[in-house]
This record gives C-alpha cells, sequence and structure tokens, in this order.
C-alpha cells in the first residue's frame, strides 16, 4: 500500500491532510413537527472512528444527514472549530463525504466513471475531468481492488463490490470526514468484515475521521473506537465499547437479552434466549 | 461499457449519417436535385457577391425549389429533431427516469391549446412575417411549463417527483380544455388535427429565424449541464453531499428543455418519439456519460427527424404524411427491434 500513501501525500494544494476533528453540539431535528433528534452532542476525534447504535427508528440516519447538512437542523456542527452552517456545499463537500445505506447506482455508468464522481467538489463543474482527477480515482481503485472492474457497469457488481465502490467514490472526494450509513447493511459477515477492515485501514493510513451507523453490535465493539447510543432520538450512552456495550444497556434500551464476551479487539454481544 | 474510441466513432458516424440524410433529403422530391448541384449551387450563391459563377449551379426554378422549398424545410427538420432529442435527453437525466420525453411537463399540452385557440378563433392572423399559431403555440408550451414548475414547487420544492406530478396535472388540465374548444369548433377539425400531428411543409427560413435563436440558447445551456446531470443520476442527497444543487440544476435545464421544445412545437407541431427514443439509441452506442448523450443525440435527433420527413413527403407523393405518425410509425418497431435486440444480447 506504499504506493497509495504516496498518491495521497500528492493532494492538491486545497486540501489539509489527515482527518478533522468533528463536534455535534445541540442537535435537534425532526420530520415535519415529529422531533426526531433532541440535543444530540458528539465529539469524534481527529483520525477517530465513532460508530453511532440504537434501536430501529433512534434517528442515527437523520443524525448521519443533519451532520451533513442534508437534513434540517438546529445546533451546531463544527469541523476542527469551523461552522458547517453557512459554508459553501463545495467546500462542505470536500470535507465530508457520505456513503448512504442504500447508494443510488446509476445505470449504464461504469465503475471507473461511478467513481469518478467523487471529484465533483474538487474539479471545475463544466469541464471534463482533469488528469489529477483520474490520478485519484486510479489510486483509490487500486486500494480497493477495483481496478479490474473499472469497465463494468457499477450497477452489475455484486453488493460487496458495490459497497467497495461506493467508498472509492467517497475517497475519491478525499475528504476528511467520512460518513457512512450502515456501511455493512448489505452484506454477508465475511463481506462486511473485509469492509470495515478495509475501512479501518484506509483510516489509519490517512488519519480520517470515520462516522459510522452500525446497527450489528458485535461489528461496532469490534471496529469502532468509540460509540454513541441513540435512544428515542437523545445520546444515552458514550465512551468505549466496554462502557457501552453491557447486558444493562441492551436490556433497557434494545429490550433484547445478550450476553457480554470480552475480546482483545473489543466486546462481542451474544444474544441469548430467555427462558 | 463503452470506451472512448468507441463513443467517439459512434459521434462520428452519426454526424456522416446527417450529412448523409440532409442531402438524400435535399436530393429527393418531385424534382430530384442531385447533391453535386445542389452544392455547386450553394457555392454559387455564396460567391455571387464576388462576381464568380460557379458551373453546373441550378438556375430559375429549380434553384428556387432548392433556396425556397426544399432547404428551409431540411434545416428545420434538423433543428427541430435535434432539439427534441437533446430535451428528452436532459429530462430523462433530470428526472432519472427513461420514460421522460420533452412533452412531459405541459409543453405539449400547453403548445396544444395555444395553437388549437388561434385556428378557432383567430385564424389566418399574423403578425410581421410570422404566423399567430407558432406564437400562440410557443407561449402555449412555457406557460404549461411554467404551471407545472409553479405547482410542483409549491407541493414539495424541487423534487422531481412532485414536478413530475405536477407535470401530469396540467398536462391533464390543458389537454381537457384544448379537447373542449376543439369539440366546439369541429369546421376547424381538420386544421387543428393537421397542426397536432406534427407538420414541416411550408416551411420558410423565417420559421428557421424563429427557433433559431432559442434553439439555440436553450441547446447550449443543456450541453453545457450535461457533466453535472451526471452527477444528479446518484439522487439528490449524494449530489448534494458533492456539492452539486440539485434544485438550482434541475430547474436550469428543465427551463432550458422546455425553451428548446417550446420552440420546436411553435414550427413543427406535436412530433412525438424523437424526444423518447433518439436518447435511448444513442446510449446504447455511446454508454450513460450526459456529456456524449447529449452532443450525439443532437446530431441523431437531426437526422432522424430529416429522414422521418423524407418519407413523409415521399410515401403517398403529392400528398404527405402527417410527421408525428411516421416518426412513431417507423420509430417504434426500430425501437421494439433494440430493445428485444438488447433483451438477447443480455
Amino acid at each position: 500500500m506504499g504506493g497509495g500513501a504516496a498518491a495521497v501525500s500528492g493532494r492538491g494544494p486545497v486540501d489539509p491532510r489527515g482527518g478533522a476533528r468533528v463536534e455535534v453540539v445541540g442537535l435537534d431535528a425532526g420530520y415535519g413537527r415529529r422531533p426526531v433528534l433532541s440535543a444530540v452532542r458528539l465529539t469524534v476525534e481527529p483520525g477517530g472512528w465513532l460508530g453511532v447504535i440504537g434501536p430501529n427508528g433512534s434517528g442515527k440516519s437523520t443524525l448521519l444527514r443533519s451532520v451533513l447538512g442534508l437534513h434540517p437542523h438546529a445546533g451546531q456542527v463544527r469541523i476542527d472549530g469551523l461552522p458547517l452552517a453557512g459554508m459553501p456545499r463545495r467546500d462542505r463537500a470536500r470535507l465530508l463525504a457520505y456513503a448512504p445505506q442504500l447508494p443510488v447506482l446509476p445505470d449504464g455508468v461504469s465503475t471507473r466513471d461511478y467513481v469518478l464522481l467523487g471529484r465533483t467538489p474538487h474539479r471545475p463543474l463544466l469541464a471534463a475531468p482533469r488528469r489529477v482527477d483520474r490520478e485519484v480515482v486510479a489510486d483509490v481503485m487500486g486500494r480497493l481492488e477495483l481496478d479490474g472492474l473499472a469497465d463494468r457497469a457499477v450497477v452489475t457488481l455484486s453488493g460487496g463490490e458495490q459497497q467497495r465502490a461506493v467508498l472509492a467514490r467517497a475517497l475519491a472526494q478525499q475528504p476528511r470526514v467520512l460518513l457512512l450509513d450502515e456501511p455493512t447493511a448489505a452484506l454477508d459477515l465475511g463481506h462486511a468484515q473485509q469492509v470495515l477492515d478495509l475501512l479501518d485501514r484506509l483510516r489509519r493510513q490517512d488519519g480520517l475521521t470515520v462516522l459510522s451507523t452500525l446497527h450489528d453490535l458485535t461489528l461496532a465493539g469490534q471496529y469502532a473506537d468509540h460509540l454513541t447510543l441513540l435512544a428515542e432520538g437523545r445520546v444515552v450512552a458514550e465512551g468505549s465499547p466496554e462502557q457501552v456495550l453491557t447486558a444493562a444497556v441492551l436490556a433497557e434500551h434494545y429490550g433484547a437479552r445478550a450476553r457480554i464476551v470480552p475480546g482483545p479487539h473489543g466486546p462481542a454481544v451474544l444474544p441469548v434466549r430467555g427462558a | 461499457m463503452r470506451s472512448r474510441r468507441s463513443a467517439f466513432l459512434a459521434g462520428t458516424g452519426t454526424a456522416v449519417v446527417l450529412v448523409a440524410a440532409v442531402l438524400a433529403a435535399v436530393w429527393v422530391g418531385a424534382v430530384p436535385l442531385p447533391p453535386g448541384a445542389v452544392v455547386a449551387t450553394l457555392l454559387d450563391r455564396a460567391v455571387a457577391p464576388l462576381g464568380i459563377d460557379v458551373p453546373g449551379a441550378l438556375e430559375g426554378t429549380r434553384g428556387a425549389v432548392l433556396v425556397e422549398l426544399r432547404l428551409p424545410r431540411v434545416v428545420l427538420a434538423v433543428l427541430v429533431g435535434a432539439g427534441l432529442a437533446v430535451s428528452g435527453a436532459a429530462y430523462q437525466g433530470v428526472f432519472r427516469n427513461p420514460l421522460a420525453d420533452p412533452y412531459l411537463l405541459g409543453a405539449a399540452a400547453g403548445a396544444g391549446l395555444g395553437a388549437t385557440l388561434v385556428i378557432a378563433y383567430a385564424p389566418g392572423q399574423q403578425i410581421g412575417p410570422v404566423g399567430v399559431v407558432p406564437l400562440a403555440a410557443f407561449v402555449g408550451a412555457l406557460v404549461g411549463v411554467g404551471c407545472a414548475l409553479a405547482l410542483g414547487h409549491a407541493a414539495g420544492g424541487s423534487q422531481s417527483a412532485s414536478l413530475l406530478l405536477a407535470g401530469i396535472a396540467v398536462a391533464a388540465f390543458l389537454a381537457a380544455a384544448q379537447t373542449l374548444v376543439q369539440q366546439q369548433n369541429t369546421d376547424d377539425l381538420r386544421e387543428i388535427y393537421g397542426w397536432l400531428l406534427g407538420h414541416l411543409g411550408g416551411a420558410q427560413w423565417s420559421d428557421v429565424g424563429l427557433v433559431l435563436p432559442y434553439l439555440g440558447v436553450a441547446v447550449g445551456t443543456l450541453l453545457l449541464c450535461a457533466r453535472p446531470l451526471d452527477v444528479l443520476a446518484v439522487g439528490d442527497d449524494e449530489a448534494r453531499s458533492l456539492g452539486v444543487h440539485p434544485g438550482r440544476l434541475r430547474l436550469l435545464v428543465v427551463v432550458a428543455a422546455s425553451l428548446a421544445t417550446a420552440s420546436a412545437v411553435a414550427v413543427s407541431g406535436l412530433i412525438g418519439f424523437v424526444g423518447l427514443v433518439v436518447p435511448h439509441i444513442v446510449r446504447r452506442l455511446v454508454g450513460a456519460a450526459n456529456a456524449r448523450v447529449l452532443p450525439v443525440s443532437l446530431l441523431a435527433g437531426g437526422a432522424f427527424l430529416v429522414l422521418a420527413d423524407l418519407l413523409a413527403r415521399t410515401v403517398l407523393s403529392p400528398a404527405e404524411l402527417p410527421l408525428g405518425v411516421v416518426t412513431a410509425f417507423v420509430g417504434a418497431p426500430f425501437f421494439a427491434g433494440l430493445l428485444w435486440a438488447g433483451a438477447r444480447r443480455r
């Protein structure tokens, strides 16, 4: 992966290195009159990985979309101390990249052209892609082992390959923060682990900050270095995976019976059938 | 996926077909005008101010047939076909819907109502060299789309679904109004139908002059929007996360495409199928990237309509078939065959 790291150091002048600190303070959001998030507060250190967990409907996706400015909200979102509110959209897109839970994959578009869309905030909107754009795309696709799939239509890839293509598009954006909504939702266990291993490697190489929702608690406990548990739109627990993933917390907020199995990379959550 | 090379070849091939179609359409008719003589005549007219005579140039009636009848008609066919095809491609991109066509948001129904009103209540009027029917159709088309945009905006901001539904409502309303006027004026049915079904007969240079400025601005805008349109294909949320304003882009593209459509409809009536089918055929040739689809659709749309108009005026010569009937009659089986071939290849 040395070649990848070298290419990353060749980033354009507009692009600061590494991950940024993410701060969310007093974030309220809702749909119409129905409040979904209230007074959410969280911090992700540069290069950290914060996993947002919580039962269905607790507001995880809305939180991510609010941080991205895709959902109307009150409260502050700051990136390295800079408020996102009022920031031009293209500047924002150079800081934050987003991979939604159900990405829209355009019909008839090759994987390479799809990844190239990630260059949108960096290149003149009306002009053809520049050489630097093609170089960044080639580099990212190499790191995500997508070279062989570059000319295939992105809609014809397998689920795991598509997830890598979406990640590649997000990385081609050269962001400082990656926001991922359920990056493993469509994947089987093996592919889920591959994608999360890949993410972990990428964030360590580039020092990227990762903010992701994860509904699989064991995967969340193994990969994220901090967890925030949302329930009914509020932060009800936060801290290291060991602090958040306890039998008592899961019983209270998920209504779940589970045993916590400690491990070297974090706790695993084992569902247990009741009497 | 298409390589850049094969896309380039497809684009060049389409341009060649367009030139061939134009030459053929100028050639064939009650008075045949061979391409050699046509080129000589055009050269002759171009250098006439210098006092140079080009041998082989058409003189007298044949020269007049070329310059006053056949050329304006063929040029207008190119413009209308190109405008409709590019608008269709842009609509399909902006709504992420392969069934979108330039008439979707009420442009056709509005133009139909405008033209019908004038034919029924103010026939034969002129403003300068320009008939009132094209003006009414032009204004009607823009009013239709304007209503759809306003209603869609009130209903759901810049979302494409609410805009589509608004367009369907507006189109239904205007079509009903048009039918009502038409039924009240059955004496004019023949003329109204003649207009509705599309026509390029009697095309004059003044028609070309009427549409060219609007069409030029609109098509130029659409071609500039080709690359941003590709970003829209990943959905509004992701497009916004990539720094694009989907609502603004959609509005700009819809307005430009509607302007192109309105100008085309004003001089030709309602010619269906071009805007729907030509972009699909082009995508099969050059892939989905709008930076290729839009310009090649421009060429292919022009070629398609020139050939369709050639058929319309020769099949039952000296009578003419309605152009809209020909485009659908030829286009639909062609398209079906294409779908069939595509399904077998898979």
